[in-house]
């Protein structure tokens, strides 16, 4: 199996009035392709930043990142954000659908981006999937927590993308609503053989991966093998 | 890799931008509505004015009535009359002049211009008169055409009869328009058209009569007016009389309306700059909420430029329809102006719809609108992806070169608009200095307003007090905008108020008792002393008994005038060598006179190098100081003169001025006439004295002051009006940019009300705190505004109407308040649903 995602001694630093805050240190890790990965920490880990630099949203103070075969630090914003548009598929806490678009367009924009003429035709297909087939032209505040991380999923899935990353998936849905969305997404995620990195404070949601990553203070305490 | 963008073009940005659009709607047509009323005004006066110049330039020749005129305030000399015969010989003639005239039906007088016509005149347009065939028989049937509005304000009918000097004529029609007697004019001396034969008869052509003579021409079409006016005029110039063509007269008339019109696109302008302020900062406002949908698309893999377009786009296309609107009504609202202005204007103006004006509306919406959002807009592009994720403590500061950029563009953009509009460099860089500094000092005002506040707050008020200070200042507050606004309406207002005060208190007449308000001109000399007992048998007085002397200047410093006129460096004005001089003697200064040079001499007996006194424009204007020699030629008598002082005459009093005053002793033997002045108390026996005098003395034309005050009245009234009405666009840009602050401040306030109201504040708390905030918004932005106009008034005064201005009250007392009340309903009414939308709702929003 090839790498999708390779890290090495990747190290970020914030300053804070006069303080020099180091929120990640020397953190080297490997995701192979296909593969479901977690990462998991307490608040203020480091989870948030580790993944805003794999998927390149910031740029790290030392270290590299390769996503995909291609190493982001030479790439410009734009550039990496064409990367994201080809490869990357996100799905996030709050589900930052965009409010004043529809369902459809929604999950249609990623595909748009590419130029796709049959973006709205697969975007129908993608809603039918997660059971959204009646709420094409509905806005994200005419739909429930559920339904919005649904088009969420729809819409992360949309690129078909190589690697997937999901950034507290759960965090804003009950119990049951999260269950089934996290059902969701690793059936998706079966079908399409999308890499998966999970962020995470939730151990469950974490146990259904191949691998989970720990994070404490900015380091790597510990890599675990689910079996 | 080896493209850094996606496949998605620009028709994925429109369609974002249109989708986006859609559903911000509401806010967009707010900002949109900022710019259309400020376009409105500036489209609707600028399409007026061309149609104007236009319709002036199409008019010309039946302005005028003829290709063009000789005309001159002498009968004309042999060399005036052998160009005359050089070019042909005139097609018709004219001898026109004021006088009383007396309505024997309706037993009244008025001053009337009574203009002698010989020919067909006029030889382009019409005499409109009713009935319409008057126009063509008066002459036939040796009848007058009386002024329509004269015949409607006397009570008179085609058949009654009018007494000019000593020949009474039918009234054939009422004359509704004729070319040559301009509206402003015609109102203190209506026209009143005889044939020319009776002229002679009527006597009233006599010593020191103001007679005007006219040669009218019929040019072959081929003839070249601009060569004829260069090569005949200096000539004519030279011989005492002047040429006129159609075509100068045109563009003479158009520059004059032409400078109005300006003024108003000036204003119109800043209701247009306001509007856009009001943009900048509402979408200031829209595209900080659209922060995270950017940073969003950032993380889908839209590039920066393309979330950048999809915003640009969207404001691009909100000013170009507020553009198409703006257009659309200025060119209705200048279909009004022809009504409104109707006595002001010299021809009936046909208005068109110019493709230049509709262009220039569509491109001040989009150029404006994007100009002025572009330094928010310039956000999207530092906005990191990463915010998607989680509230960025630090965000990327926008680049100052930037700011700098958009403001410099902002700047460069406002100075050539008023450079197109003003053709003037300098005027433009005045104006775009004037709105910088009326926008600093209000945003100044609104900072050290927010920092006094901050420094020394008020801890010991009360809750509500202090919690309607505190929401002044919090973040995202809209004190500046309020302020910039509100604070630019009542500035425009209340200059508007004084500089109207201004000029209609240079046109008043002092109420003393010493101070005339009747002038009795052309009383020969045999007739001074029966003129005079006239009004003392009526119990009046006589105030003023001014001799008059005319004559014109021969030489200066012993150079002749001719000589002079012939050296182009001289730099002696024209006026002085031409002018036909009304001078007088006296021993003594009058009040609107100071002595400025020289020595004041009361009484001569030199018969050579007289000492005389002149103005200080005389002075300039001839370019001479004192002990300067002067040679005046009075009714082909020379007479040797010597400046002996120099006076500094106020000529805006209306008063008897005089650029020449002889001493005693010196023309009392000259040829004279005499002008009287007397006090009238009222109306009625101001008609029995002008009944009397014109009975009696028809050469005497009489002028009551006030009646060409209440016309001088008028002409404000109207043009204040039409100011108002420019205004009135500033105000109520200010309205929408106010409602758009409010409206865009008004979730944070719903958030805080709610959290006041969880927290157990009663709906009155809150509304009181709103109250407030709009008050001292209010007082703060109108206080502003009127103090800084108070400021430009009085230097109005100073450098312009050179006068003292003394402000009256009326925009404290009642502008103030007004404006104050109408922020606090504005802003009350628009947050009604602040202080009625239920908690729960917005903290469900909330979780």
């Amino acid at each position: 199996m090839s790498k999708i995602l390779n890290v090495r001694n990747l190290t970020k630093t914030y300053t804070s009035g006069n303080k020099e805050l180091t929120v990640l240190q020397d953190i080297s890790f490997e995701v192979e392709k296909g593969e479901s990965f977690a990462i998991v920490g307490p608040s203020g880990s480091g989870k948030t930043t580790l993944l805003g630099l794999c998927a390149g949203l910031d740029r790290p103070d030392s270290g590299e990142i390769e996503l995909c075969g291609t190493s982001l630090t030479p790439l410009s914003e734009d550039e990496r954000a064409l990367l994201r548009n080809q490869k990357v598929g996100f799905v996030f806490q709050n589900f930052q659908l965009l409010s004043t678009l529809t369902a459809l367009e929604n999950v249609a924009v990623p595909l748009e981006l590419q130029g796709n003429k049959d973006a709205s035709k697969l975007s129908k297909e993608l809603l039918d999937k997660v059971g959204l087939g009646d709420r094409f032209h509905h806005y994200p505040s005419q739909l429930s927590g559920g339904e919005q991380q649904r088009v969420a999923l729809a819409r992360a899935f949309s690129n078909n993308p190589s690697i997937l990353f999901a950034y507290e998936p759960t965090g804003n849905l009950d119990e049951e609503t999260g269950k089934k969305v996290v059902d969701l997404l690793i059936e998706l995620n079966r079908i399409s053989g999308t890499t998966l990195v999970i962020v995470t404070h939730d151990m469950d949601l974490a146990r259904k991966t191949e691998r989970i990553l720990k994070l404490k203070g900015g380091k790597v305490i510990e890599t675990q093998k689910i079996g | 890799m080896k493209k850094n963008r996606t496949s998605a073009g620009f028709k994925w940005i429109l369609k974002m931008a249109w989708r986006d659009g859609k559903a911000s709607s509401r806010k967009l047509m707010l900002f949109m509505a900022s710019i259309i009323l400020g376009i409105a005004a500036v489209v609707s006066i600028q399409s007026f004015s061309n149609n104007l110049r236009e319709n002036i330039a199409l008019q010309s020749k039946s302005l005028m009535g003829a290709d063009y005129i000789i005309d001159s305030d002498n009968p004309i000399n042999q060399k005036v009359s052998g160009i005359i015969d050089s070019l042909g010989g005139a097609n018709g003639e004219e001898i026109s002049f004021a006088s009383m005239a007396a309505f024997p039906e309706a037993d009244k007088t008025k001053l009337v211009r009574v203009r002698g016509i010989k020919g067909d005149f006029p030889f382009y347009g019409d005499l409109e008169t009713e009935p319409k065939e008057a126009g063509k028989n008066y002459q036939n049937q040796n009848a007058a055409l009386v002024d329509a509005t004269v015949m409607l304000q006397l009570g008179i009918t085609p058949g009654d009869k009018i007494k000019i000097g000593n020949v009474i004529f039918p009234i054939a029609g009422a004359l509704k328009s004729v070319p040559g007697s301009s509206g402003v004019f015609s109102s203190i001396a209506p026209p009143v058209l005889i044939p020319y034969k009776f002229i002679e008869e009527s006597g009233l052509v006599q010593t020191g009569s103001r007679i005007d003579y006219k040669y009218y021409f019929v040019a072959p079409p081929e003839m070249d007016m601009e060569k004829l006016d260069k090569d005949l005029d200096p000539v004519l110039d030279a011989a005492e009389a002047d040429l006129d063509t159609h075509t100068s007269t045109s563009e003479r008339m158009g520059r004059r309306y032409e400078n109005f019109g300006r003024f108003l696109n000036l204003v119109a302008f800043i209701a247009l700059l306001l509007g856009c302020v009001g943009i900048s900062s509402a979408i200031h406002i829209y595209i900080k909420e659209k922060l995270k949908a950017v940073a969003v698309l950032k993380c889908l893999g839209a590039s920066r430029r393309q979330t950048f377009l999809i915003f640009l786009t969207q404001i691009a296309a909100m000013g170009l329809l507020g553009g198409i609107a703006g257009t659309a009504i200025g060119l209705l609202l200048q279909q009004l102006f022809p009504l409104i202005l109707d006595d002001f204007l010299p021809v009936a103006v046909d208005v068109t719809f110019q493709p230049g004006i509709i262009f220039m509306g569509l491109l001040l919406g989009l150029v404006m609108s994007v100009l002025f959002a572009l330094y928010p807009l310039i956000g999207t592009l530092y906005i990191s992806p990463l915010e998607a994720l989680r509230v960025q403590g630090k965000r990327h500061k926008k680049s100052k070169r930037a700011g700098i950029l958009v403001l410099s563009g902002i700047f460069l953009f406002i100075f050539l608009f008023a450079l197109w509009l003003l053709e003037d460099p300098q005027y433009s860089l005045s104006f775009l200095l004037g709105i910088i500094i009326t926008f600093s000092v209000l945003a100044g005002v609104a900072h050290l307003f927010m920092a006094a506040i901050k420094k020394y707050f008020p801890t010991s008020w009360g809750f509500i007090a202090r919690q309607s200070l505190l929401n002044l200042f919090r973040p995202e507050n809209q004190t500046l905008i309020l302020v910039l606004a509100i604070g630019l309406g009542t500035f425009l207002i209340s200059t508007l108020y004084f500089t109207k005060d201004l000029l209609l208190s240079q046109a008043s007449l002092d109420d003393q008792a010493s101070s005339p308000n009747m002038i009795l001109l052309d009383v020969q000399q045999e007739q001074k002393d029966s003129v005079a007992s006239t009004i003392e048998n009526n119990k009046l007085p006589v105030l003023e008994n001014i001799p008059i002397v005319t004559m014109r200047v021969e030489s200066l410093n012993g150079r002749s005038v001719n000589d002079i006129r012939k050296d182009s460096t001289s730099g002696i004005n024209g006026w002085i060598l031409s002018h036909e001089f009304r001078t007088t003697y006296r021993d003594s200064l009058i009040p609107s006179e100071t002595l400025e040079e020289g020595i004041w001499k009361e009484r001569s007996s030199a018969k050579e190098y007289v000492p005389i006194s002149v103005s200080r424009n005389f002075a300039d204007d001839a370019k001479v100081k004192v002990g300067d020699t002067v040679s005046f030629n009075i009714q082909g008598v020379l007479l040797e003169t010597v400046i002996g002082s120099i006076r500094l005459v106020d000529w805006s009093r209306m008063q008897l001025n005089f650029s020449i005053v002889f001493p005693t002793g010196v023309l009392e033997k000259a040829p004279q006439f005499r002008i009287l002045t007397t006090k009238v108390p009222d109306e009625e026996s101001s008609a029995n004295l002008q009944k009397e005098l014109v009975q009696k003395f028809p050469n005497v034309s009489i002028l009551d002051l006030r009646q060409i005050l209440s016309v001088i009245e008028n002409i404000l009234n109207k043009i204040s009006w039409l100011i108002n009405f420019m205004a009135f666009f500033s105000i109520l840009t200010g309205i929408i940019v106010l409602i758009g602050a409010i409206r865009t401040s008004k979730y944070q306030r719903i958030k805080e009300s709610v959290l006041l109201r969880t927290l157990g504040a009663k709906s009155s708390q809150i509304l009181k705190i709103l109250a407030l905030e709009y008050m001292y918004i209010g007082i703060i932005g109108g206080l502003s505004g009127i103090l800084l106009s108070l400021l430009g008034s009085q230097l109005l005064a100073y450098f312009v109407f050179d006068t003292t201005f003394i402000p009256s009250l009326v925009p404290f007392i009642i502008l103030l308040p007004g404006i104050i009340l109408l922020v606090l309903i504005i802003g009350l009414l628009n947050s009604l649903s602040v202080i009625q939308s239920p908690p729960l709702e917005v903290l469900r929003k909330e979780l």
